[in-house]
């Protein structure tokens, strides 16, 4: 059914589709991972409370997050330009990515620490803990698996948003199922480029979902 | 002599949704090395708040705070951090670190004070045998009973060598076998380090096990203070006779 160049596109279209999903989820923690928490100490109940700071970045997380995908692509263009040296591939895709992710990984980081028992960071500072020693030894450690879950939503959202990238030309398997499943008519290369999509999810989800489990001591 | 703790006139008010809340009103008592303080009250008294206050996890909005003479409200924050490290403190949920396994939270305080990594396991290893644990140095507090909580607390708490112990409900959420063995284990730490001990709790059967001196706290003030005989034998104001001869509404110990 699939010549050749068809498989050998569809090979590359994964690889292209892993790179950018992969990079841009690492780029998105390198920006969401200090925002969520500095939204979670900066809030109400926080160790750092900063009504000011929480409502500013609340609202830009929230105003990022409003902005669908598609026209976020088209808006940032210029700056991916700038960045990359063209608008187009997947390479560039990287960028407009990463934006998209950092904010709703700032979140789901915000949540994630905020589930922390508030008596065990309680306890760290009777103990003498400093700000920075209670982010790292016990909201982030004690937050593991929860984090681990949101790196594999993460992981999951930016794939999906990825395949959106097909629309101009960013390049992967969505770039494939659009050209030739939508302007070609090319029903049965576009089915072979889901099937592949669902299986990288299924894996992705997988392995996080296992190793989440695996360092989880909450359970006896 | 300098007493070791000396508290004089907080206060604490709370902003809440309907208005202030007089969490603390005006207290003041000290303390002397090797006593056990129990401080009573029924739920909502300022318990808590109060003995928050005590090593600032709650800011007072007045008064002093003194260790050894040193006011707690006057240091830099770093040297703030440095004198918890002197007063210890457990909790009525433990509040161990759940990722972590019980020799390693037993080196938490130690990491915090600066120890290598090396040093703080012997001596954690040293702390749980105090309490009774050696074998467990390995399970995550999860697999443990209340009981084995608390004393993984207690290992934690004397890993730096504190000069006072906060206890906040420490038994409350135990059984009454296992609240005595606890309570054996707190006043075996009195005696043998010289820890200064402040018991927070409502129940009655506590205080006359293991403490020295006892206050009765009502609506944030303290009602009365005394001995444990003076109070228990004669309450003289209405709070503590509602607390004493009530016995809180709570079962006896042991």
């Amino acid at each position: 059914m699939l010549d050749e160049t068809i498989r050998g596109m569809l090979v590359e279209g994964t690889w292209a589709t892993l790179y950018m999903t992969l990079v841009s989820t690492f780029f998105g923690y390198v920006v969401g991972l200090p925002l969520g928490i500095v939204l979670a100490i900066t809030d109400k109940e926080g160790l750092k409370s900063n009504v000011v700071a929480y409502k500013l970045l609340d609202f830009v997380v929230n105003l990022t997050r409003s902005v669908p995908f598609l026209i976020l692509l088209i808006l940032v263009m210029p700056l991916t330009k700038l960045i990359v040296g063209q608008s187009y591939g997947s390479t560039a895709t990287i960028v407009p990515l990463t934006i998209a992710a950092a904010p709703f990984i700032g979140r789901m980081v915000e949540s994630s620490l905020k589930e922390v028992d508030k008596g065990v960071i309680e306890a760290a500072q009777s103990m003498g803990a400093g700000t920075f020693t209670i982010i790292w030894k016990v909201l982030l450690a004690e937050a593991r698996t929860s984090l681990l879950v949101g790196v594999t939503i993460a992981i999951g959202t930016i794939l999906g948003y990825s395949a959106m990238a097909g629309v101009v030309g960013g390049g992967g398997l969505g770039d494939i199922a659009i050209r030739y499943g939508y302007y070609r008519y090319e029903t049965g290369v576009m089915l072979v480029t889901i099937f592949i999509l669902v299986v990288l999810v299924q894996i992705l989800q997988g392995i996080g979902m296992l190793l989440s489990k695996k360092l989880d001591r909450r359970r006896v | 002599m300098e007493p070791i703790i000396r508290v004089e006139h907080i206060s604490k008010t709370f902003e809440t949704g309907n208005g202030q809340v007089e969490a603390v009103k005006d207290i003041s008592f000290s303390l002397d090395k090797g006593d056990i303080f129990g401080i009573i009250g029924l739920s909502g008294a300022g318990k808590s708040t109060l003995v928050r206050c005590l090593n600032l996890l709650e800011k007072p909005d007045e008064g002093g705070v003194y260790i050894e003479g040193k006011n707690l409200l006057e240091l830099s924050p770093k040297a703030l951090r440095k004198e918890r490290q002197d007063i210890g403190m457990i909790f009525q949920h433990f509040n161990l670190l759940m990722q972590r396994n019980v020799l390693d939270n037993v080196c938490f305080p130690l990491e915090i004070a600066g120890a290598r990594r090396k040093e703080a396991r012997i001596r954690a290893m040293e702390l749980l045998g105090i309490v009774g644990l050696a074998e467990k140095a390995k399970a995550y507090p999860a697999q443990l009973s209340g009981g084995q909580k608390q004393r993984v607390a207690i290992a934690r708490v004397l890993a730096n060598n504190p000069k006072i112990l906060l206890c906040d409900e420490a038994t409350s959420a135990l059984d009454p076998q296992t609240t005595k063995a606890i309570l054996n284990l707190l006043k075996e730490i009195n005696e043998k380090y010289g820890i200064t001990i402040i018991v927070i709790t409502h129940e009655m059967a506590v205080v006359r096990e293991i403490c020295s001196k006892v206050a009765v706290l009502d609506h944030g003030s303290l009602a009365e203070q005394g001995t444990v005989e003076e109070l228990f034998g004669a309450p003289k104001t209405e709070a503590a006779k509602r607390l004493v001869l009530n016995g809180g509404g709570t079962a006896d110990v042991g």
